[in-house]
């Protein structure tokens, strides 16, 4: 079995998040980037059906040189190579397009990626794969089996799930769920280093959407403190000030 | 020219989602003096379509058909870039609900249409540009994006937009797609859905709580709260991690990012990864007995003391005003 990975470079949780250029930018001064957790999950997934041989897997990035050290991470855990599509990764439709480019090539029989980016919150990258590819795809997942040719799914539904069969090939974005996240061991760093990491260039895509400016959310005001043995007077702020009840 | 929307249903019940996709749809074809065209798939009763004129729509296409009762995710995106093409729909608009984030990539690809996902704020339309905001960085910050497309995309995100009514007269149109074999790839084994309880994503107030409830045997009382005020229930990360909540109810910048009228914080420290997820929230009331928690600072009401206090005395001052 071949399994590819979508990895995404994403600022590490605790991050200010500022702007530049006029608030046309992400200010990436002084901050530690990370794999973006859910394809943590992806990966710890793809590494834990390969157990030492059942599959190849393979991670991909879209981005540009800085994002080798994440990279790298990746094939720690445990990943047999790495290929980087180099250009910074404009959109959602650009960055699944360099993937579904890239998948074209290799017949893959699983694509993993995240449920959505902590950065760009899209959740859009694997339902574009798919769509590019003409495969299914399952946007959020929770349990994921493969029993030969047949994934068996638990897709995330408002207030449950559902239980999905599917024949592969598939994409699927995971969530939390699908496995234990692995955490590479020194036996893992060291190898990582002399696994393959293929560089290839981007192909070119129209740009459909652009972000031309970003803001902070407004701070709220001062916090209004209830004495704990008024707690009527929550009641009543809520129903008179804050209209919420 | 047109808008459409489509509208999801739970066993033959339009989603409020749905009706928020049709207000939002409504606002912007007002602004363009066009039309908006509705489509249901799935197996709903006429007078449950005709809701959708309530809000603005004057057709809605219907399409039924047993193999289309439930989701399926190729098959509807390819019933929804079809009925766009044939109705010359120049936007479509859909929720951002699960099924919806697997829908609108797949759409605007087969339209060649830019996609705004999780749209929080109606277009600012200038020609052919359209602004359209959302939020970024898990809540901490807002991106304006410019779909430059002729045709448009738009998931908007649960809760951002106010169904308002706006009666028009509806016309219901039975649609029969064709529809690929190949586009009914994955097969639905079972749905499990707790129908007792309020869906998170897109509950109007949510009761959450955190490690500062001690365990999972004391949670009865974070139900019961919920249940006073028809809230959805929530949890901290190290709460669900612990297995005393399911993961689904996990919020945050790793878990579910939620924006309810209401948000209610019992025994959470407030976390950075943590507000990230919740503080788009309208109103935030926290219960800490710490009067440092960081948590009180992205407040707007709190009371500092023992939930295990605090809590029931709630509870009961709910209960009275409810019955007043
Ligand atoms: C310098 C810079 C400028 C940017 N400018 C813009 C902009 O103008 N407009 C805009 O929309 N976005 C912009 N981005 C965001 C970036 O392109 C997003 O990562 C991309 O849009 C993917 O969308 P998403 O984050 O919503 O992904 P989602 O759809 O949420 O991601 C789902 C999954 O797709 C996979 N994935 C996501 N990104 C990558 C990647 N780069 N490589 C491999 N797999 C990936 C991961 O598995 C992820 O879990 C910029 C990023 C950078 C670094
Ligand atoms: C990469 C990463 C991602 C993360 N993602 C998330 C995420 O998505 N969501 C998330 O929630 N966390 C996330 N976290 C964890 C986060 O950093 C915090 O550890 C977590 O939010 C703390 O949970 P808590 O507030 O329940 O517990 P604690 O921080 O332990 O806080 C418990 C609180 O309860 C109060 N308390 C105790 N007893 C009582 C009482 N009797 N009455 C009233 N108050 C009481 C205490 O004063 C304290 O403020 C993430 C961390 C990392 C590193």
């Amino acid at each position: 079995m071949k399994i590819l990975v979508c990895i995404s470079n994403v600022p590490d949780t605790t991050s200010k998040i500022t702007f530049t250029d006029n608030n046309t930018a992400f200010n990436s001064n002084g901050i530690q980037y990370i794999i973006n957790p859910y394809d943590e999950l992806a990966l710890s997934k793809a590494v834990e059906l390969a157990d030492g041989g059942k599959a190849n897997v393979t991670v991909i990035h879209v981005g540009d040189v800085a994002s080798e050290p994440t990279i790298r991470k990746a094939l720690a855990v445990g990943a047999d190579q790495a290929v980087r599509i180099d250009a910074p990764p404009r959109d959602a439709w650009f960055v699944a397009n360099q993937i579904a480019t890239y998948a074209k090539t290799e017949n893959f029989d699983l694509i993993l990626t995240g449920r959505e980016s902590i950065d760009y919150n899209g959740a859009q990258v694997q339902a574009y794969i798919a769509e590019l590819l003409q495969i299914p795809s399952v946007s959020i997942a929770k349990r994921i089996e493969i029993n030969g040719n047949e994934a068996t799914i638990d897709r995330e539904i408002e207030g449950g799930k559902e239980v999905l069969t599917v024949n592969l090939p598939v994409v699927i974005g995971t969530a939390e769920g699908v496995a234990e996240v692995k955490i590479p061991n020194m036996r893992g760093i060291m190898g990582a280093r002399s696994k393959p990491l293929t560089v290839l260039p981007a192909v070119d895509v129209p740009a459909l959407s652009t972000i031309s400016n970003y803001e902070t959310p407004t701070p709220r005001g001062a916090v209004t403190l209830i004495d704990k043995d008024n707690i009527n007077k929550l009641v009543e702020l809520l129903h008179t000030e804050a209209k919420v009840i | 020219m047109s808008i459409l929307v489509y509208i999801e249903n739970v066993e033959g019940n339009f989603k409020k989602s749905g009706f928020e996709a049709l207000s939002y749809a409504k606002a912007i074809a007002d602004t363009l003096q066009q039309e908006v065209y509705a489509l249901s798939i799935g197996n709903v009763e006429n007078t449950e379509l005709e809701k959708a004129g309530k809000y603005g729509a004057s057709k809605i296409i219907n399409v039924q058909q047993e193999q289309l009762k439930n989701f399926v995710n190729q098959a509807y995106a390819s019933i929804i870039a079809d009925i766009a093409k044939s109705t010359g729909a120049s936007t479509i608009i859909l929720s951002n609900s699960f099924s919806g984030k697997g829908l609108a990539p797949r759409v605007a690809t087969k339209l060649n249409a830019g996609l705004a996902d999780a749209a929080t704020s109606l277009p600012i339309i200038e020609g052919e540009t359209w602004k359209i905001k959302k939020t970024v960085f898990s809540s901490k910050a807002i991106a304006t994006i410019d779909l430059l497309s002729p045709l448009k995309v738009i998931s908007l995100a649960p809760n951002a937009y106010e169904p308002s009514e706006s009666p028009s007269d509806i016309q219901i149109e039975n649609y029969t797609p064709k529809i690929e074999q190949s586009d009914f790839s994955t097969i639905i084994k079972e749905i499990v859905r707790a129908t007792d309880k309020v869906s998170l994503p897109e509950a109007d107030i949510v009761v959450s709580a955190g490690r500062g409830m001690k365990g999972p045997e004391h949670w009865g009382l974070v139900e019961e709260l919920a249940d006073v005020l028809g809230a959805a229930t929530a949890c901290s990360k190290p709460v669900s991690d612990a297995g005393w909540r399911p993961h689904e109810e996990h919020v945050g910048q790793t878990g579910l990012a939620v924006s309810p009228n209401l948000y209610i914080a019992i025994g959470i420290s407030g976390a950075i990864q943590h507000l990230a997820g919740v503080s788009s929230s309208k109103t935030i009331v926290v219960i800490n007995k710490d009067p440092e928690a960081p948590f009180f600072k992205v407040a707007d009401y709190g009371i500092v003391g023992d939930a295990f206090e605090i809590v029931p005395q709630l509870i009961e001052a709910l209960k009275r005003y409810k019955s007043n």
